[in-house]
């Protein structure tokens, strides 16, 4: 038996935690992943006094289930194992660029791989290499865009922002930009409340935890599910910290369409408002609040601007429309008294607000009434005095006590490459990697910059299919307040269209909004030629002319830590309850004939002469061990110890006092919680003190949407203040007699945006993720019996949903998380299967994004608004 | 006297996160632990089954999640007579299915909890044996079976002991069965069962047009009789209830008469 043959044991890390893999190396196979006990030998944990207890997390990572899966991930039956080309497509020839995703077929057909041939790596770089060179010479710079996927495959060196952009600058391609997608209502609603660009509109959640767990009596979860998007990369670590809250009597309050899992692991009140009208409980709570007076006074006095017109506006005075709790109850479908009771037990105990699946995230600040949501939040936490003991906005899954003054970079900060316009190496990163005497070599980019040319992800469609497309923003946009503003158009001025789309990861279809347009966008001669790079044969990568096959983390070497973004989201190792630095091993060798991204880069920038200039002269392993020496670790474990102990737990004794968020706001000090970034940006501020806002306090009227000004003309749906407005994706809306049902589109929880999904993995097994139907694994949509009952819908029926975007058939749950009139279904879809032509059929895939909204936020405030969408239902006819 | 192996679940502790399940797929789907077992087909087993159980009308409901493997029934089970010899039980209570003597024979429908599968390719009923290939491994640090060593909430434990100790943690910690058969020593045992078989009655108390808080509600019917005080959104909430006709009370007033028919109740908003 292969227990006999002696497994090895290997360390990797996943977007769901660390794990250690045992390995049959004979056989080049995964046998078995799990999680990591800690030993004696590693730092002991750290412990919190709170109310007479003392507690210390498990001495045991946790993961998620995408992890506990890895095995059938990588080895899935729709692995590229080889590099192919599109049936139809000669490069030198007739390309039929609109047939793409439509599969053609040929004796040479590949029986795996459906419209696709088999053909050598070098033949398939000698195809990508002279198109590159056509579009340098011929076309013109910026004729090549690459675009990566949101989450790569977890690692620090392998990471998009690092060995994507490292071949990036060396090739000369433009940025397929990314907007922050699950942050959306934060960073172009509250960053002109409160500022924090650099954090994507969330302040720090900085030792959160333990002035929580010391002082606060009630969390409101509103939009908040924590157990099943685990604080994006935290697993269940902060689940134990939850059940602590709950032994010590800590009230929860849930504010959900759905019935979230964290409410059904807890309990608690349920209020369930119709979508999109969050906003409106939010100002009738407040309204409690003013008539009654208990709200912090003296703090909204000092640290506000603008209350009193905001407050003439919650009371009527300035718009004729008291926001009461009955005419809240009307528009939210709830309880007047249920607004009332939550106003008053709210204002009697010291409560956090848990306003999304982290500090901020995910969400209702994903959908049409994002900004007017986020920014209801800061407004109720403010007026509860945010910063005193046991009041802040926070939601358990970041904060541990952990030591973050002990560097290790993050996955954002820009790894091999050091790029400091496209990831956050200007911060810190650069100046050690690749200081003077290093050896090593940063490359940058003249090109994917401000004063070059980029391409917004949400905008692909039309930058291909449309003469002239523009919008505001550049990317994550965390430069400054005021970069939201800056208007962008594509062709950019003097550049050329695009002409060569190199896709790493294939997604769109499964994760954008109205998405149709994505497989509709392949499908011209306005695209000549698509490469895509990826692991799995799934979502849009068919529609590619030339496939590169990619290798998991699995089948290469890394070295990162567990949860650390870092970038836009600092600090975000405290998710985990022990900083886990984790060399990543190669578990085994790459399956097939795919290759590893870096290698797969470092053959075409050979071809192009450009071989060195890419690989400063080393392999994946010699930048993790440079990586490795610039940080911190070295003062702990060589970097040939660490290899042999394979995983290093950052010990706790070292840590500064705790200096919980905000608390330095509400007691008028310079800021003082921990991390690297909280001070990087001096200029934001006024002598180290007060907020980014000009104001340097928290505005409810909004000087910088002022200064901007389009407020009251053509950008009506961003308002000066935080304010109820009816969404344009609700029921308000003349849709809503066509599409009756509203439905909420939450990240998954089975799947890590489209990773695990699909592939043949273990996961499609999960009966609340997929359900088999006639040899077919569908994807799931929730729904009230009520609404059931009235389609002749039953429990496990095939159904069709659809709207003037598209149609997706799906697999009906009936079930009692959902009040009548809302339906649910995660968003992230990996497969993307229409039956008919691409773009134009139902999709038995089960990407709801095709029903959802493809336009902005607003016209300047340039987000992607998924989160809720308007469909009509009937039972699939087949 | 020997030790034997129990598996206790806290339905309570549930959220459906199917770590367990994943586990127990990743240990036992293209890997051949013979002579424990063959190789699980890739999909379409469970031998950790989790049930999904909701209750409640309205917004009053709660959901509880019921992770199911072979409950280790011993040799009195269904599925140990039908075997004839293939399927025994071991010193330590785990009931194994043996390879060479089950091959062929079909074993599903003799289990009444369903737990035994039918592997197409092998010829073979499979089932969970609590990992019994890594609990006889001492290699294997943990000493407890893939889904408990992967339960991020707590809710799966794994207990080595003597029947008698394991006897005293039943009746201490107040553990039940599910759906237990006449003579069988089921080895798998749940707390907090009642969130699957029993039901409750919920509702509201309203004081003019607020909630009534900390108000006293009385609950008698069925042969059984409880008070409780209403929470801040006035809600009352009477658990593990068998079926049976209710009447609820407070402050000397009849809120709300129910009847219990297998699932529970939303007795409404009443006014005091």
């Amino acid at each position: 038996m292969p227990e006999e043959k002696k497994l090895v044991k290997k360390t990797q890390l996943t977007t769901g935690g660390p794990c250690w893999v045992y390995v049959d190396e004979e056989e080049n196979k995964i046998v078995r992943v799990t999680p990591i006990d800690l030993t004696d030998e590693d730092a002991p944990s750290w412990s919190i006094e709170a109310r007479g207890k003392t507690f210390t997390p498990p001495r045991k990572s946790t993961m998620t289930p995408v992890t506990a899966a890895s095995k059938s991930i990588v080895h899935s039956e729709k692995r590229l194992l080889y590099p192919l080309k599109r049936i139809g497509f000669d490069p030198k020839g007739e390309r039929n660029e609109e047939l793409r995703g439509e599969p053609q077929h040929s004796p040479n057909e590949d029986p795996k791989y459906p419209g696709y041939e088999r053909i050598s790596w070098d033949e398939a770089l000698n195809i990508v290499c002279d198109e590159i060179r056509y579009c340098k010479r011929e076309v013109g710079p910026a004729s090549i865009v690459i675009e990566p996927s949101s989450h790569h495959l977890w690692g620090f060196i392998n990471y998009r922002h690092s060995v994507v952009f490292r071949f990036m600058n060396a090739i000369g391609a433009t940025y397929g930009d990314h907007n922050p997608d699950s942050w959306e209502g934060w960073h172009w609603g509250a960053v002109h409340m409160w500022g924090y660009s650099g954090r994507l509109g969330i302040h720090e959640q900085t030792d959160g935890f333990v002035d929580c767990i010391q002082n606060c009596e009630m969390i409101v979860w509103w939009s908040s599910d924590p157990e099943t998007n685990n604080g994006i990369y935290g697993a269940f670590e902060s689940t134990v910290r939850r059940q602590w809250l709950q032994e010590l009597g800590v009230k929860f309050v849930f504010i959900d369409p759905f019935y979230n899992h964290t409410n059904a692991l807890f309990g608690g009140k349920w209020l369930s408002p119709q979508l999109g009208t969050d906003a409106a409980l939010a100002a009738a709570i407040a309204y409690v609040w003013l008539q009654e007076g208990t709200y912090d006074k003296e703090f909204v006095a000092t640290h506000t601007f603008g209350f009193e017109e905001w407050t003439k506006y919650i009371l009527g005075e300035s718009d004729g429309v008291p926001k009461t709790p009955e005419w809240a109850a009307e528009e939210c479908r709830l309880k007047a008294a249920d607004i009332r009771a939550l106003a008053r037990e709210w204002a009697k105990h010291k409560t956090m607000l848990a306003a999304g699946g982290k500090g901020g995230w995910g969400g209702a600040c994903r959908s049409a009434v994002g900004m007017d949501w986020t920014r209801m939040m800061i407004a109720l936490i403010t007026m509860q005095g945010i910063g005193k003991p046991g009041v802040n906005l926070y939601t358990t899954t970041e904060g541990a006590p952990v030591d973050s003054d002990f560097y290790f970079p993050g996955y954002a900060d820009g790894g091999c490459c050091g790029d400091p316009e496209n990831s956050a190496a200007g911060a810190v990163w650069q100046s050690r990697m690749f200081a003077h005497n290093t050896g090593n070599h940063s490359l940058v980019s003249n090109l994917s910059t401000g004063s070059g040319a980029h391409i917004p992800r949400l905008r692909v469609p039309e930058c291909i299919l449309d003469d002239y497309t523009e919008w505001s923003g550049r990317g994550f946009v965390g430069a400054a307040i005021e970069q939201q503003f800056h208007r962008y158009h594509w062709p950019a001025d003097g550049y050329p269209r695009m002409h060569l789309y190199y896709k790493y990861g294939g997604p769109h279809i499964g994760t954008m909004g109205e998405t149709n347009r994505y497989a509709k966008m392949y499908r011209t001669k306005r695209l000549p030629m698509v490469v895509s790079q990826s692991v799995w044969f799934e979502g849009e990568v068919p529609f590619a002319d030339v496939i590169l096959p990619a290798c998991t983390n699995f089948e290469r070497w890394d070295v990162s830590e567990w949860a650390s973004n870092s970038g836009y989201n600092p600090d975000s190792h405290n998710q985990a309850n022990h900083r886990f630095i984790v060399f990543q091993e190669k578990c085994i060798e790459p399956l097939g004939e795919s290759m590893s991204d870096y290698h797969i880069f470092w053959e075409i920038c050979k071809r192009l002469g450009v071989g060195d200039v890419y690989s400063d002269g080393k392999d994946i392993l010699d930048w993790c061990e440079a990586a490795y020496n610039v940080s911190d670790m070295p003062q702990k474990l060589s970097w040939e110890e660490f290899k042999k102990k394979k995983y290093y737990i950052v010990p706790v004794d070292g840590k500064a006092p705790d200096a919980p968020p905000f608390r330095w706001f509400y007691e008028d000090r310079p800021q003082d919680t921990r991390g690297w970034i909280s001070h990087f940006r001096p200029g934001d501020l006024l002598e180290m003190k007060g907020l980014q806002t000009q104001s340097g306090k928290i505005e409810f009227v909004s000087n910088s949407l002022k200064r901007f000004g389009h407020y009251d003309t053509d950008d009506k749906e961003r308002p000066l203040m935080p304010m109820y407005l009816e969404s344009w994706e609700g029921h308000h809306t003349e849709r809503f007699k066509t599409y009756p049902l509203a439905v909420v589109a939450p990240h998954p929880r089975f799947s890590f945006h489209t990773m695990g999904d699909g592939k043949n993995s273990f996961l499609n097994d999960i009966k609340d993720h997929r359900v088999l139907v006639d040899g077919h694994y569908y994807w799931i949509f929730r729904m009230n019996a009520a609404d059931a009952e009235e389609r002749g819908i039953q429990d496990g029926d095939l159904i069709r949903a659809y709207n003037e975007r598209g149609s997706v058939i799906f697999c009906a749950q009936v079930t009692k998380r959902l009040p009548k009139g809302t339906c649910h279904c995660y968003e992230s879809s990996a497969e993307y299967n229409p039956v008919g032509k691409p773009g134009e059929s139902d999709d038995k895939g089960g990407c709801i994004n095709i029903l959802t909204p493809g336009r902005f936020l607003s016209k300047y405030a340039c987000g992607m608004a998924t989160e809720h969408t308007l469909v009509q239902v009937e039972k699939y006819a087949g | 006297m020997a030790t034997e192996r129990y598996m206790v679940m806290d339905v309570a502790l549930c959220h459906d996160c199917n770590n367990c399940f994943m586990a127990c797929t990743d240990e036992h789907a293209d890997n051949d632990w013979a002579p424990y077992q063959a190789p699980m087909p890739w999909h379409g087993h469970r031998w950790m089954d989790i049930l999904r159980h909701e209750r409640g009308e309205n917004d009053r409901i709660d959901v509880a999640f019921l992770a199911k493997p072979c409950f280790q029934c011993g040799d009195s089970a269904p599925c140990a007579k039908a075997a004839g010899g293939a399927v025994k039980t071991r010193g330590d209570g785990i009931v194994e299915i043996y390879l060479d003597a089950a091959k062929g024979k079909d074993l599903t429908k003799d289990c009444p909890y369903g737990s035994i599968w039918w592997n197409e390719e092998a010829q073979l009923p499979q089932k969970c044996d609590f990992c019994a290939h890594l609990l006889d491994n001492p290699s294997w640090e943990h000493g407890v079976p893939r889904c408990v060593h992967s339960c991020p909430t707590g809710a799966l434990k794994f207990y080595t002991e003597e029947p008698a100790a394991f006897a005293k943690r039943v009746e201490a910690e107040g553990l039940s069965a599910y759906k237990p058969m006449d003579g069988a020593t089921p080895h798998v045992w749940y707390k907090n069962l009642h969130r699957f078989t029993k039901n409750f009655v919920t509702g509201g108390v309203l004081r003019g047009y607020d909630w009534a808080e900390g108000v006293e509600v009385t609950l008698e019917g069925a042969g059984v009789k409880q008070t409780q005080k209403t929470t801040a959104f006035g809600e009352y909430k009477f658990d593990g209830l068998e079926d049976g006709d209710y009447t609820l009370t407070a402050e000397g007033k009849t809120l709300a008469t129910v009847s219990l028919k297998g699932a529970s109740v939303d007795a409404g908003d009443a006014t005091l």
